[in-house]
């Protein structure tokens, strides 16, 4: 028989996980009891953490922003502070799952799973995160990008759990985009998705850019050149589509089921496009045909 | 490992093995078979139930979890009296066919209506949006939903 044990705070956690060191932690379960069920992992004993309050919720500190990493992502999408300081994270978690999966799936559970699908992640990435990891006897933080080492690998290591993220509370953009494009709209794994951030100046002139795509690589794809070809330009089609070019050199995307390579490849380039739209709701047309890939 | 939490209003206590899933629980040991399972993994919501009032998936819910915690299943909601008036709301708007999503859309609907008690068709939509239904191309069930919601007066016992 499995066990299965409810932890309500850390003190409770280590000790399980002293006695258990063989465990598998989970805090909604979408993604671990999906996996058990499929027959992917079969942990001897089971860590639950959806009763550990201390890990739930979002609280100001100085200027950053402290994300609990057990906070459900229905929790998240009515929090002020994530609507209000980030809406670009907002909107990556609406398109997350279903309802119902989003009330259990936790942010933390999507950033331990690292996917190259983890909607979170994308805009995680330009928001800037870092992570708080947390063992019986220290605390580390470290940089998003850092602790996210391939498809489905962490930098976390036995006897450390993800306590939660850090965000700067104030960003210095004004603009967000958030695309996702999967075969429909509620239950979609994505095909290719684009978390973006800009500044755009009253001249219209885009001053910084951050973009970041998902499922188009083993993990998050970022192209600094992109980012720095577009800063000093307007968002019009000419810029948008050399941007895209640069993307599409940028992402390293795969054949599966859902899509092939070459149509994750046109589709990361076409969400470039998209940015346009964001900033004076003018869509501009695709400068260029499908590559023959 | 003994468990107890309230369901459907009445608290018990179970013997059960800890890792055991909710559904399975439900449906095999407590012959609760309202509650139905189709894919398994999360995708279709046939299996929801709430759970502090909150649409959950009791296929991806070990036993343990519902230690203190109050779930209702689909059996949970009709009384002496007869159906649930959401129950008739379906049935008077054809928003049943097989009927195999039917509890988990019900459940679903009712967790949305106790959050919001007039939502508008785009919140239905959205709310139900993890139920799928091969049948009814979902307008019957927002319509039964949606006219539950504003006359519910007019379903009230
Ligand atoms: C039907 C369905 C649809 C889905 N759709 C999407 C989607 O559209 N986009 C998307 O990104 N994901 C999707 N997912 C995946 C999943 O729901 C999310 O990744 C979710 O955020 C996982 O959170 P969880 O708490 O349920 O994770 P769990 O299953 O509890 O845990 C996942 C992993 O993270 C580890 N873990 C969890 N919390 C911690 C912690 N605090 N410290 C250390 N390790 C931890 C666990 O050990 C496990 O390895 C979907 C899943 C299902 C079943």
């Amino acid at each position: 028989m499995r066990r299965v044990f409810l932890a309500n705070n850390t003190n409770e956690l280590w000790d399980m996980l002293r006695q258990y060191p063989e465990a598998a932690i989970y805090a909604g379960g979408t993604d671990l009891l999906v996996r058990m069920r499929k027959g992917i992992c079969d942990p001897s004993a089971l860590i639950c953490l959806e009763r550990m309050d201390c890990l739930k919720g979002v609280r100001e500190e100085g200027d950053q922003i402290f994300i609990g990493a057990c906070t459900s992502h229905t929790a998240l999408l009515a929090d002020p502070i994530v609507q209000r300081s980030f809406p670009v994270l907002a909107a990556a978690i609406s398109r997350l799952g279903s309802p119902h999966i989003r009330n259990m799936g936790t942010i933390g559970g999507n950033i331990v799973t690292a996917s190259p699908a983890g909607d979170t992640l994308p805009p995680l990435y330009i928001l800037g995160a870092a992570v708080e990891i947390m063992s019986m006897d220290k605390t580390r933080r470290l940089s998003l990008a850092d602790f996210i080492r391939g498809p489905g690998h962490t930098d976390l290591k036995p006897g450390e759990i993800l306590a939660g993220v850090w965000i700067k509370k104030d960003q210095p953009y004004n603009i967000f985009s958030l695309e996702k494009v999967g075969q429909r709209k509620a239950l979609a794994i994505s095909i290719a998705s684009l978390a973006a951030l800009l500044r755009v100046s009253g001249e219209g002139i885009i001053e910084e850019a951050r973009l970041a795509w998902g499922s188009v690589g083993p993990t998050v794809t970022v192209s600094k050149e992109a980012e720095s070809f577009l800063a000093g330009k307007r968002p019009e089609p000419g810029a948008l589509g050399e941007a895209a070019r640069i993307a599409m050199d940028a992402v390293s995307p795969i054949d599966d089921v859902r899509a092939s390579k070459s149509y994750r490849r046109l589709v990361s380039g076409n969400l470039v496009l998209r940015l346009g739209a964001s900033v004076d709701g003018n869509s501009p047309q695709p400068a260029w045909l499908p590559p023959a890939d | 490992m003994k468990i107890r939490f309230c369901l459907n209003g009445k608290n018990l206590e179970i013997e059960t093995r800890p890792d055991r899933r909710v559904v399975d629980l439900m449906r095999e040991d407590l012959g609760l078979t309202g509650t139905k399972e189709s894919c398994g993994s999360g995708e279709c919501g046939s299996c929801t139930i709430l759970v502090d009032g909150q649409a959950r998936l009791s296929c991806i819910m070990l036993a343990a979890q519902l230690e203190g915690r109050s779930v209702t299943t689909i059996e949970g909601i009709s009384g002496e009296e007869g159906l649930h008036p959401l129950q008739e709301a379906f049935i008077a708007h054809g928003a049943v066919q097989c009927g195999y999503c039917t509890p988990g859309m019900v459940l679903t609907s009712l967790a949305l209506l106790g959050r919001k008690p007039c939502p508008t068709r785009k919140e239905i939509r959205e709310a139900i949006s993890g139920n799928l239904c091969r049948c009814t191309g979902y307008q019957k069930i927002v319509d039964a939903v949606k006219t539950f919601a504003s006359e519910r007066k007019v379903y009230q016992r």
